[in-house]
């Protein structure tokens, strides 16, 4: 079986392995560096549970090899530096936008991408930005809800800095 | 978003009871260090891959797993005729009626396979990569059959599954009271109705993962399951792999949800189990999404003919069921109670008809095994009545909520239902979504060319299956009890061993809220532990909306006796007559003096060094008890929903949601809140997106989560949650079930409301799901049709 050398980032931390050329970058985290941060929900790329952060933005680990990711730069939830993960959260907490927790690392990750880019989003635009994640057990209403009031918690921060 | 929280307290300082606590299970999820089976790992361990049937109906000529074999990293491929005399059948723990015939399950297919997807082989391997690549190369010659898909169809085929099982009719259990005979003679009308109940995949976020770990020299399993019910898995495993129980341990981690598919024996936990002794290595399955689709076992899956015995005036004097439940290709473990228990008993909804007759088909078919998944019957009854109750407000011209008032049960204790708040909930979820005001709003939006319609339906259920005399007597092979260990340090810290079981219901907050509360001591003094065989004593588990109601009760009741015996330790202390021992905030005093107190963990101390004991007392505050509950009880709610159909898509778009429940007393709101949102999209999505669809051979069309349309955030809306409180007086808790409320509620609400919409076409009913090209094509049919008012 054929292999490649590959050097990445993960959380900061730098990782180097050999890698089958066919193994996926979430197989390659998970199995082989021992990351669990990121879930494993589908085969076919629609449920978001893998949703990582590949040089600052959020990718499904499931569609991408880990040959794909040499010398990139990948963040997972297991972060904790990032002070607009940390408002997510304690939002998530403060709201029970989470029952099983599955979904959650690859929903954080995907609403970080969001309020980085929209740090002032309606319903509808977080509703549109999750899309692509599936959880079952929330309803998704409490997630909404804790990104919204993330994202005011974070501006009430910037308005006071 | 939502606008009558019930996130708040008025609960007694002390008390936890009633208060929205944040979770403890949070942070590490959030922090992506979930312990999920599939995230674990033991030295040397081995991946397993099963070759699963691609034929719907099939004899097996011969399974060549030479090549195979071969692969680089293959440990060893299990075949049907290898394990065929080592290990049991896989068998129903409910058995519905006298006269069930029971079709052979091996473990492995041996003779014949009779769904796509029917385990075939197990192969173990070095790497997951090698047991896929193994898969591939394993020959089986297939002599390929006519498979039988459709319930109805099947028990005219000449195809029949298992030879044992004549026409495909596994059993036909009755239920009946009153004489239906005797009210259609007196009725007015007999009103009638067909219903499609469609198959639905649970479709856990986390799929299956199953890891196994053979100790040979105590010859003691360890194995890592995702279950609801980690004592019944324990037994079953047993039963199965002929190995005695105490030598089996259940461990169960962070599950990654479950509503019911996690609560069945599979054969993949017995050929984990296994192969890890078998091989002599730690063995991990892990299974696929398209895997969940083609082997989890599915829910739903009923066709319904229902007659109603009506008076003009809308009172139903009687009701006819007939029943047509898929079972698939084999009875899966409480396969034939669904439908012929949990669906005609309550297939009365929240009415009082007092003349009923329902038979109960059980039909095997070449497809995935059906069983119970959130709500399990309940679903199915509810929505066969409150589509009954529409068509009859259709039919006689009358106001659908008038129609539900007529019959609805006010009177409580009725003979199902311990308590309820029936009409209350119907008019307080008419007041929130204004039923009054509606037809106004309707008739605006049709100037305008837009379709709105609303459906407003009731529910009951009844919650913790109880008492098990009467499990007995319904054939279920199980007890209606759960069990709490309460273990109180020498520091007078305290543990609960619950058998409850959750995957994602945050018992380790709400269970410790009721020890909080009970002890009153602060929460972080309180530590809940679950699945674990080893370290609880017995149990049975989560499912039903049982876990608060039979495991709660069993916790609060435990901890009072823990307290009874403390006391008998602070006397000593006290210098005083037991009965003179008070207890408050986490100490004890005298009832004459309560300045001089002692802390609760000075009387745990003493209890775990007892240098002083209370006459004819056991060292140590450490108690068991298991709660074997006398009765059920009955939350209910009404759902009211207002849509927009957009008539030339076809396309439903939920304008609002109301929903109301009683659940009695909740221990924490949010968590029962979180609970109606998520079963409410779970019911969404039966009613507008699920479909699971078998082509004429039986191969699944919707095999993936590409083809399976799972609800998704930007298709939905926020909910607006009410909830009533009738506290129920079979458990001292006050607590009822709140797990399957919106699952059983929603499909119902949403039918009732598109078909309102769609009134103008003279569209009276469509089966679920409504998915555009349905409703597209039926108000195209109905354009075509004379009758037609638009
Ligand atoms: S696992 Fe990556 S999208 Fe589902
Ligand atoms: S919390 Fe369970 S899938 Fe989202």
């Amino acid at each position: 079986m054929e292999t490649h050398f590959v050097r990445l980032t993960v959380n900061g931390k730098e990782y180097q392995a050999e890698v089958e050329a066919r193994k996926l970058l979430v197989h390659f985290l998970r199995d082989d560096l021992n990351i669990t941060s990121t879930n494993i929900g589908c085969d076919t790329s629609q449920c978001g549970a893998c949703t990582i952060e590949l040089d600052g933005k959020s990718s499904k680990a499931c569609t991408m090899l880990a040959v794909q990711a040499h010398g990139r730069d990948i963040r997972t939830t297991a972060t904790t530096d990032d002070p607009i993960l940390n408002s997510l959260k304690q939002s998530f907490q403060a709201d029970h936008a989470l029952q099983c927790g599955y979904c959650t690392p690859g929903m954080v990750m995907r609403s970080r991408e969001l309020l980085a880019q929209n740090p002032t989003p309606t319903e509808d635009e977080i509703r549109d930005a999750l899309h692509g994640n599936i959880c079952r057990c929330t309803g998704y209403h409490n997630i909404v809800k804790a990104v919204s009031n993330a994202a005011a918690s974070l501006q009430k921060k910037e308005d006071a800095a | 978003m939502n606008q009558q929280s019930p996130i708040k307290s008025d609960a007694a300082a002390h008390s936890y009871i009633g208060q929205s606590v944040p979770r403890r299970e949070d942070p590490r999820l959030l922090d992506g260090q979930g312990r999920f089976i599939d995230n674990l790992k033991l030295p040397d361990m081995a991946h397993a891959a099963l070759l699963r049937s691609p034929y719907a109906h099939a004899r097996i000529i011969s399974v060549a797993t030479k090549e195979a074999s071969a692969v680089p990293g293959v440990i060893g491929i299990l075949t049907g005729e290898d394990i065929k005399d080592k290990l049991g059948h896989i068998k129903p723990n409910w058995i519905a009626g006298q006269d069930i015939k029971i079709p052979p399950h091996p473990v492995l297919a041996t003779e014949k396979v009779h769904y796509v997807g029917d385990a075939v082989a197990f192969v173990v391997a070095e790497t997951r990569e090698a047991a896929e690549d193994a898969l591939q190369l394993i020959e089986v010659d297939y002599e390929i059959l006519d498979a039988v898909i459709d319930e109805e169809a099947a028990l005219s085929s000449p195809t029949q599954i298992h030879d044992t099982v004549e026409n495909n009719l596994a059993g036909k259990p009755l239920m009946a009271w009153g004489d239906y005979r005797k009210a259609a003679e007196e009725a007015n009308q007999i009103i009638s109705l067909k219903l499609i109940n469609n198959r639905l995949i649970p479709s856990p976020m986390e799929p299956r993962a199953i890891l196994a770990d053979f100790d040979p020299y105590d010859e003691k399993l360890e194995l890592y399951l995702p279950t609801q019910v980690p004592h019944l898995h324990r037994r079953w495993l047993s039963d199965t792999l002929g190995w005695p129980e105490h030598k089996i341990r259940i461990l169960v981690p962070d599950v990654g949800g479950g509503f019911g598919a996690k609560m069945h024996l599979y054969v993949e936990d017995i050929l984990t189990a296994y192969a890890a002794k078998h091989f002599g290595r730690p063995v991990k399955w892990t299974e696929k999404r398209s895997e969940s689709h083609l082997a989890t076992h599915h829910g739903r899956a009923h066709t319904q003919y229902v007659d109603l015995a009506v008076k003009k005036n809308g009172q139903v004097l009687g009701m006819k069921v007939k029943l047509f439940a898929n079972m698939g290709a084999y009875l899966s473990n409480m396969a034939t109670g669904v439908p012929s228990v949990n669906c005609t008993y309550f297939a009365t909804g929240s009415y009082a008809i007092a003349n009923y007759f329902a038979e109960t088909n059980l039909v095997l078919t070449n497809t995935v095994p059906v069983d119970a998944y959130r709500g399990a019957g309940r679903p199915e009854a509810t929505y066969l009545i409150e589509r009954a109750m529409d068509k009859v407000a259709e039919v006689l011209k009358l106001d659908p909520m008038e129609v539900r008032r007529k019959n609805i049960v006010t009177q409580f204790p009725h003979s199902f239902f311990d308590s309820g708040s029936f009409l209350q909930s119907m008019e307080k979820a008419a007041e929130l979504i204004d039923y009054k005001g509606f037809r106004d709003l309707q008739h605006n939006y049709r100037k305008q060319g837009r379709y709105i319609g609303l459906g407003l339906i009731n529910y009951t259920e009844s919650c913790g299956m109880a008492p098990s005399e009467m499990l007995g007597r319904l054939g279920f092979d199980r007890g209606g009890y759960e069990s709490a260990e309460i273990r109180v340090s020498p520091d007078g810290k305290i543990t609960l061993f619950t058998g409850s079981t959750p995957q994602g219901h945050g018992h380790a907050t709400s269970f410790a809220q009721i020890l909080a509360t009970e002890f009153e001591l602060p929460l972080s003094d309180i530590e809940v532990k679950s699945g674990d065989t080893d370290a609880i004593p017995i149990g049975v588990g989560t499912y039903n909306s049982r876990s608060m109601p039979v495991g709660g009760t069993a916790a609060k009741i435990c901890a009072e006796k823990v307290l009874k015996k403390a006391k008998k330790y602070a006397a000593l202390l006290l210098k005083c007559d037991v009965d003179q021992v008070q207890y408050e905030q986490g100490k004890f005093s005298t009832l004459q003096d309560d300045t001089k107190t002692i802390p609760f963990g000075t009387v745990a101390r003493l209890a775990a060094v007892p240098h002083q004991k209370p006459e004819g007392e056991t060292p140590g505050l450490d108690h068991i008890y298991i709660h074997d509950p006398y009765g059920m009880s009955s939350p209910n709610g009404s759902h009211a929903v207002i849509v927009e159909v957009d008539i030339e898509t076809g396309l439903t778009t939920i304008l609002r949601y109301v929903a109301v429940d009683d659940a009695g007393v909740l221990i924490n709101p949010q968590l029962a809140e979180g609970q109606i949102h998520g079963g409410v999209v779970q019911g969404i999505g039966q009613a507008l997106f699920e479909e699971t669809l078998y082509d004429a051979d039986g191969q699944l069309i919707s095999g993936s989560l590409l083809d399976y349309a799972l609800p998704k955030s930007d298709r939905l809306p926020s909910f607006e949650t009410a909830f009533l409180s009738t506290p129920t007086k079979t458990n001292p808790l006050g607590v009822k079930g709140i797990g399957e409320a919106g699952t059983i509620a929603a499909p119902p609400a949403i039918v009732s409301a598109v078909c309102d919409a769609l009134k103008p076409f003279g569209i009276q009913h469509l089966d679920m799901p409504l998915t555009p090209p349905r409703i597209w094509a039926a108000i195209q049919h109905a354009r075509q049709t004379e009758g037609a008012t638009t």
